[in-house]
């Protein structure tokens, strides 16, 4: 009972620290600068209930259902004899907690309403879980082998810019954005548990810098599968564009 | 009504896999019973219900306020001001992200007060700031994303060259621990709002691309910190 109470209050700040401040901006020049009175002002007080709370009510049901049992699991998958499912557990993770993550939802929603349909939701997310299971699980790889982080980092970037230059031009600024929003409410907790695990049970390498890097992957490898497949999905089919 | 359960339903499959993988870790390859299967269900009904809302607020709140604003902003015409907008929310936004606060304290730690989680804080805010205002003025510029998107990528393989090496691992990972579900939404709808405000832009190309900056700059900021204090 008093852990599922301490649970309720965290959860509680950590999404009004997360959307009191974006809040207060922009309500401040909304009022000072703007004064322009909003569309339908109840019905976004609502909405703006709603994302909180939804929010909120989002990350209980995580702390209850996944969370705990999660961080066990990456910690317990966390050593060298257990490479294999380690890799297998970063690269699983990052499929499965990309295809929830309430950011992305967002942007692919929006995707999907301006093109009116001709960018599914859905094929977006799943190229972006894609790219965010390679990117895992490469980074875990890399937590094992030691390599220095920089080049793999630099090498994903330098392959993104290239692919930027065959891919349709729609798509490109929707694949960078993807690449900062993968890591938000889900994915950070986990694998951080996984990356500062993995880095303290091997010897030789130092949680702060290896422990933290698997974000850094998970932000490269999805833009590099977004134009990818949006390169792949152009040259197969030979439609002009994404708007109806 | 119909819906209703439509959405419910489909936030149940956004979570599924999730849960999904989990509970076979746990019972194949952890080899463990699921410690307990009631309070699972009752979390995964709760993630279903917070994540329906969060969407539904989406469309009724964040969504709208975000472009109305984007309208107001374009409809005024001073571009001054809407920099200020764009800057103000990447800075707020960042300065107090709960992943950023974490990784901050520990490494002022790690470097023994060399870097301060303060300063360390403010060069990620700085950074995110001055990619949202960039960003947005990209948008009223009309120009394609492909030569800052370059120009920057290459600045940071520049800076990566000389910039100390503790402080490498920690400026690329700024990069992407910046966005939170409610900046990303409220970000996305003021630069499409923008996009849509003026006239001849397609919005997937002009009105995309505000977040991407927000994850780019902040690795060039950090790097130039490291430099400054190490």
């Amino acid at each position: 009972m008093r852990e599922l109470l301490t649970v309720l209050i965290t959860d509680f700040f950590s999404v009004l620290r997360d959307v009191a401040p974006v809040l207060g901006v922009a309500l401040f020049f909304q009022l000072v600068f703007l004064r322009k009175p909003l569309p339908n002002p109840h019905r976004i007080f609502l909405g703006f209930l709603a994302v909180v709370c939804g929010l909120y009510i989002f990350l209980i049901g995580l702390d209850m259902a996944i969370f705990p049992v999660g961080e066990a699991m990456a910690k317990k998958l966390a050593h060298p004899e257990s490479k294999k499912w380690a890799l297998l557990f970063a690269f699983c993770i990052g499929y499965t907690t990309t295809l929830a993550e309430p950011a992305l939802l967002a942007v692919a929603a929006k995707a999907e309403e301006i093109t009116a349909g001709g960018l599914k939701s859905f094929a977006l997310r799943n190229a972006v879980a894609t790219g965010v299971a390679i990117g895992l699980g490469i980074g875990v790889y890399r937590i094992f082998s030691g390599d220095d982080l920089w080049i793999y980092i630099l090498v994903g970037y330098i392959i993104a810019i290239a692919l930027t230059f065959v891919a349709p031009e729609e798509i490109i600024p929707l694949a960078y954005d993807s690449g900062g929003v993968t890591t938000s409410t889900i994915t950070v907790p986990l694998v951080t548990v996984l990356g500062l695990g993995l880095a303290a049970n091997i010897p030789g390498r130092d949680p702060f810098i290896d422990g933290f890097g698997l974000i850094a992957f998970a932000s490269v490898f999805p833009i590099i599968t977004l134009l990818g497949y949006a390169t792949i999905i152009r040259l197969t089919s030979g439609q002009k564009n994404y708007r109806r | 009504m119909k819906n209703f359960f439509r959405l419910l339903n489909k936030s149940f499959l956004d979570i599924a896999p999730l849960i999904a993988i989990i509970v076979l870790f746990q019972l194949f390859v952890i080899g463990e019973p699921f410690p307990n299967p009631v309070k699972l269900g009752l979390g995964v009904f709760f993630s279903v219900f917070g994540l329906f809302l969060f969407m539904r607020g989406l469309e009724a709140g964040l969504f709208p306020l975000g472009e109305s604003m984007a309208f107001s902003f374009a409809a005024r015409g001073n571009i001054w001001l809407l920099l200020t907008f764009a800057a103000s929310i990447g800075y707020t936004a960042t300065i107090a992200e709960p992943t950023l606060m974490a990784i901050a304290e520990k490494a002022e730690q790690v470097t023994k007060g060399e870097i301060t989680a303060f300063s360390l804080r403010n060069a990620v805010a700085i950074g995110v700031a001055i990619g949202i205002a960039i960003g947005s003025l990209r948008i009223i510029l009309g120009h394609p994303i492909h030569y800052y998107l370059i120009t920057g990528y290459f600045l940071v393989m520049v800076i990566t060259t000389f910039a100390p090496s503790e402080i490498i691992g920690l400026a690329y990972d700024s990069g992407g621990v910046t966005t939170s579900s409610v900046t990303v939404p409220l970000v996305t709808a003021l630069g499409i709002g923008l996009a849509n405000s003026i006239g001849g832009r397609n919005p997937l190309i002009d009105g995309f691309g505000l977040i991407a900056f927000a994850s780019l700059t902040p690795m060039i900021t950090v790097m130039g910190y490291g430099i400054l204090v190490l």
